[in-house]
């Protein structure tokens, strides 16, 4: 139920705002994100955009995802590579 | 063309080179913590979790378990009983999002009810509801709001509007529900072993991460706020056992794209203006103080259960269910003796074998 979707805004007229994802175009409200920009790519739940992603705090993800491939595949030797492992 | 960090990090949380480097690292952490017992209280989650076989990939020792994370599973029959009643009230038509629409009640669900002629509309958002009533001006249009702080702010927004134009046949079912009450309500049962918490995402876009510092202070327990792709999950898996490992217990975040900590200001502005916190009675957690929602005083005469009186019918469990020891996480779905047999999506005896999110549900359609 709490499911939100990613899409880019391309719209903004007052509190709606014209979103899209995958060339499907979407009407929502933007009461909840007055701040939004045309760019954007905000969170959408239930008709309302929730909030933007941040580019910077994904590159920040990105590099920490980064390092911890990168720990992996120097000390990864021992895991046989496989996906095994049945929990 | 400069690729943009979000559209990079979207494309890698989903890369089966990704979860393979960070199950490395998990497997590495594991043999430091020893056995440790993980539990997400987000039916998003657990869908994501299931589909993506994550269990299996785990090491033997880092278990998975769900907690009462899935809205219309934790509300209780009561409410799906009184959204009955006022769907076969004459001149009432019942909005509501689809996951509630299968719930069984006492005796009924609101799908079965419609298909004997009660007047039942699955909505995408609260302003589809609240659209409906300006269109049916002959009936009252009420819209039964279930859902955790993710929804509550759309279903306020709704109601803001709808009293600021004075529109006069919309109305809520307020059941919202708060996920840290029930959190600490959980904590306090002594049968409940769990070394962190997979924090819900989008939950916590509107209540931010430093809602659970209480809880993290209180009870020293990791916490980490997880998105929802598969190596999201992962990650967050990381983040937790490193707390562990290193003897930490703090509220970190993995989905940081879109969790502040403070969360979304205007979302809580809504939930502060429309609501008000009210003790609130959970499947299989009881009655919790301050775990609800119910409209403020400016709001009441948008209260459904103030303007329809009605009289459900009286609340009666499926005897067999044991969708509330579920829900606690003091049950696996397999070991209920109606699993599969009694109770399957087709025919679901309990909630959560009906919810997109349910935890006997995800069970089912991807395995234990």
């Amino acid at each position: 139920m709490c499911l939100a979707i990613p899409m880019r805004l391309l719209e903004v007229q007052g509190e709606l705002g014209k979103v899209e994802l995958g060339g499907v175009l979407r009407e929502v409200s933007l009461v909840m994100l007055p701040e939004a920009r045309v760019g954007d790519h905000v969170l959408v739940h239930a008709g309302f955009a929730i909030e933007a992603l941040s580019e910077a705090q994904a590159a920040e993800t990105l590099a920490l995802l980064g390092e911890v491939m990168a720990a992996g595949e120097a000390g990864g030797g021992d895991g046989g590579g496989g996906d095994g492992g049945h929990g | 063309m400069a690729e943009d960090a979000r559209d990079a990090l979207q494309a890698l949380l989903r890369s089966g080179q990704a979860a393979r480097a960070v199950l490395a690292d998990i497997r590495r952490l594991a043999e430091r913590t020893g056995p440790v017992r993980l539990m997400e209280v987000c039916g998003t989650h657990t869908m994501a979790i299931r589909r993506a076989g994550i269990p299996s990939l785990l090491p033997p020792g880092v278990e998975l378990l769900s907690g009462p994370g899935c809205p219309v599973c934790v509300t209780p029959n009561e409410v799906v009983d009184r959204a009955v009643a006022l769907a076969r009230s004459p001149g009432v038509c019942l909005a509501t999002f689809g996951d509630m629409l299968r719930v069984p009640g006492s005796s009924t669900s609101l799908a079965e009810a419609r298909a004997a002629g009660a007047e039942v509309e699955v909505v995408y958002s609260p302003l589809d509801a609240l659209r409906l009533a300006a269109e049916r001006t002959d009936r009252a249009v009420v819209f039964a709001g279930v859902g955790f702080e993710t929804t509550a702010p759309t279903v306020a927004a709704a109601l803001k509007t709808a009293r600021a134009r004075r529109v006069p046949n919309f109305a809520v079912l307020a059941a919202h529900k708060l996920v840290p009450p029930a959190l600490e309500a959980l904590l306090a049962r002594p049968d409940l072993r769990v070394d962190g918490f997979l924090m819900p995402g989008h939950v916590s876009v509107v209540i931010g991460s430093d809602a659970y510092r209480p809880l993290v202070a209180r009870h020293a327990l990791p916490c980490v706020v997880a998105g929802f792709e598969p190596v999201d999950v992962l990650l967050a898996v990381r983040m937790l056992l490193a707390q562990r490992a290193e003897g930490r217990a703090a509220v970190e975040v993995e989905y940081r794209a879109v969790v502040r900590p403070g969360g979304n200001p205007h979302a809580r502005a809504l939930l502060d203006e429309v609501f008000r916190p009210v003790d609130s009675a959970w499947r299989g957690l009881g009655v919790i103080p301050g775990s609800g929602l119910e409209l403020a005083d400016d709001y009441r005469g948008l209260d459904a259960v103030a303007r329809f009186p009605v009289e459900p019918e009286p609340t009666r469990e499926h005897p067999g269910c044991r969708c509330g020891e579920v829900l606690v996480g003091a049950l696996r779905p397999p070991d209920c003796a109606l699993f599969g047999r009694a109770c399957t999506p087709a025919r679901p005896v309990g909630p959560c074998m009906v919810s997109s999110e349910g935890t006997c549900a995800a069970y089912h359609r991807f395995g234990g």
